[in-house]
């Protein structure tokens, strides 16, 4: 019961690290139809900003450092998706092989500079002293980084609901999702919607970069590649273009692979997610929110 | 189609669709008030022209707006000078309910006619909180009518084929709320129900293989059965 409690949590943190990727890519794709491969970069460029800007601030408090350089993230993560959908995205709308080539060629360039500056080797997080200790959950200690990536997430998920159910904004991108010539056509200038959703999508990236950061106690200049792979097969079982449908998908895929990478030999876990992916897609095409793209 | 100032004039539209020239040189004027047929067979380009005037296919010529060109401008643009649109598959968000249709409609710094809107269509109102794609398609034409109708600074509403698919009760809801629509604001109407169209329209713009082959009074077109089967078809001849 112990370990079951144990890796139902650290299943469920490594899923909100997972959705934090995977809504804003569901986003993008669902509104601009564009297949953004930059994602991971944005991961990775504000991790690397929040940890290098903060590591030398004088602020006499861990915790504070540590909120410090998420905030730095954030905002550094909303930024540099702003510019490249400014910069590079917007003049290749309706070339996806274009749009492709440039994303790819954005997040090579991005983590080769990172790699550069920074070098190749992990970097340590100087985190605060309640955040290396444990709490116990069903008798299991389980790591409170763990618990903060979670109630991080779920609070962001929150907010994205209120932000897509409550505003004009939202409502325009829930339209955006559905039919984009048609919100034009009632006289809303879509691409001011297409900057938004990109700026909040590399807000969440930036934040899973950092909390990524603090869940492993160090970045690196892979990780957000690595888990893009896995925030795409989010995206595609959860239904492109839905935020619910991203967030019980991340939870699931994120169970799944650590039940089974645990319980199963080294490296099923991650089989099983793409198996699962295959069978969503047999039976489910649109995923679980049922959207048809 | 003398008189009153042209509202809208389409000069030399031209269009390309992949392999297809659809547009090959369009021109007319739709003069202000009242409802303007476009009409011609199916695939002539009638719905192709009223995407065209707003921007939502690329093309060459010119759209002059209350003395505005407008075709080098983008599509919101083009809609917040006073154009509405509603599209022959309605288009409705099918996933926002009726009331977010409608605010979504909304344009800043116009007057919402939520008033006019109930009025013709009491419907909605009942619906409001309704999902829009769980609607029957007539339900969907009111809620797309109703986008067009609620800014009251809509100078000219681009409408197409309002009466498809739709049975004969809910087409006389549809031609009584264009009527009425008519009073307020300028319409482009396509339709293939000729003798709706010949019910609604003053003048009648025909469109063939993507050029214009006829401009004129809908009586003169449908009462000269030669011409009416010329420009329209056999089924043309006598309709109203």
């Amino acid at each position: 019961m112990t370990t079951v409690a144990l890796l139902l949590v650290t299943g469920i943190g490594l899923g909100a690290l997972y959705f934090l990727i995977a809504a804003g890519l569901s986003l993008i794709w669902g509104l601009m139809r564009v297949l953004n491969f930059a994602h991971g970069a944005f991961f990775t460029v504000a991790a690397y900003a929040g940890w290098a800007l903060s590591r030398n601030l004088a602020t006499g408090s861990p915790g504070l450092q540590w909120a410090i350089a998420v905030l730095i993230a954030v905002a550094v993560g909303g930024v540099f998706a702003a510019l490249a959908e400014v910069v590079l995205i917007r003049p290749l709308y309706a070339r996806h092989v274009g749009q492709v080539l440039v994303t790819v060629g954005l997040a090579l360039a991005a983590i080769a500079l990172v790699q550069g500056g920074f070098g190749s080797d992990p970097q340590r997080l100087t985190l605060p002293a309640w955040m290396t200790g444990t709490v116990s959950v069903l008798g299991a200690n389980v790591p409170n980084t763990r618990l903060l990536v979670i109630a991080v997430a779920a609070l962001v998920f929150a907010l994205l609901i209120f932000f897509l159910r409550r505003t004009r904004f939202g409502l325009i991108v829930r339209a955006g999702v559905e039919n984009r010539a048609m919100v034009q056509a009632l006289g809303i200038d879509v691409h001011r919607a297409f900057t938004l959703v990109f700026a909040i999508g590399g807000m969440a990236a930036g934040l899973a970069g950092m909390l990524a950061g603090t869940y492993y106690g160090t970045i690196d200049p892979g990780r957000g590649t690595a888990m893009l792979i896995y925030a795409f097969i989010v995206v595609i079982i959860g239904g492109l273009g839905s935020v619910t449908g991203s967030a019980v998908a991340a939870i699931v895929v994120g169970v799944l692979q650590q039940f089974l990478n645990f319980y199963g030999a080294t490296g099923v876990g991650d089989f099983s997610v793409v198996l699962l992916l295959a069978v969503v897609l047999l039976v489910r095409p649109g995923g679980f929110s049922g959207a048809s793209t | 189609m003398s008189g009153a100032a042209p509202l809208l004039v389409v000069g030399d539209l031209n269009v390309h669709i992949g392999e297809s020239h659809v547009l090959q040189g369009v021109s007319f004027a739709v003069r202000a008030g009242g409802i303007t047929g476009l009409l011609g067979r199916n695939g002539v380009g009638k719905t192709t022209t009223l995407r065209g005037i707003l921007g939502l296919v690329d093309r060459t010529g010119s759209v002059v707006l209350g003395g505005e060109e407008t075709t080098r401008l983008a599509t919101h643009e083009i809609v917040r000078r006073g154009v509405a649109y509603v599209p022959e598959d309605r288009d409705v968000f099918a996933g926002l309910t009726v009331e977010e249709n409608l605010r979504l409609a909304e344009r800043a710094g116009a007057r919402h006619r939520y008033d006019l809107v109930y009025e013709l269509f009491p419907e909605l109102k009942q619906r409001a909180a309704q999902k829009a794609g769980t609607l029957s398609g007539g339900q969907q034409q009111m809620v797309a009518l109703a986008r067009a109708l609620l800014n009251a600074d809509n100078r000219i509403l681009l409408v197409d084929e309002p009466t498809k698919g739709l049975a004969p009760l809910v087409v006389r809801h549809v031609v009584d709320a264009l009527r009425r629509a008519a009073e307020i604001a300028t319409i482009l109407l396509v339709e293939q129900n000729l003798s709706v169209a010949h019910s609604l329209v003053r003048d009648v713009v025909v469109l063939d293989q993507g050029r214009v082959s006829f401009t004129g009074d809908v009586d003169q077109l449908m009462s000269d059965p030669a011409l009416a089967r010329r420009h329209l078809g056999l089924a043309a001849a006598g309709s109203r």
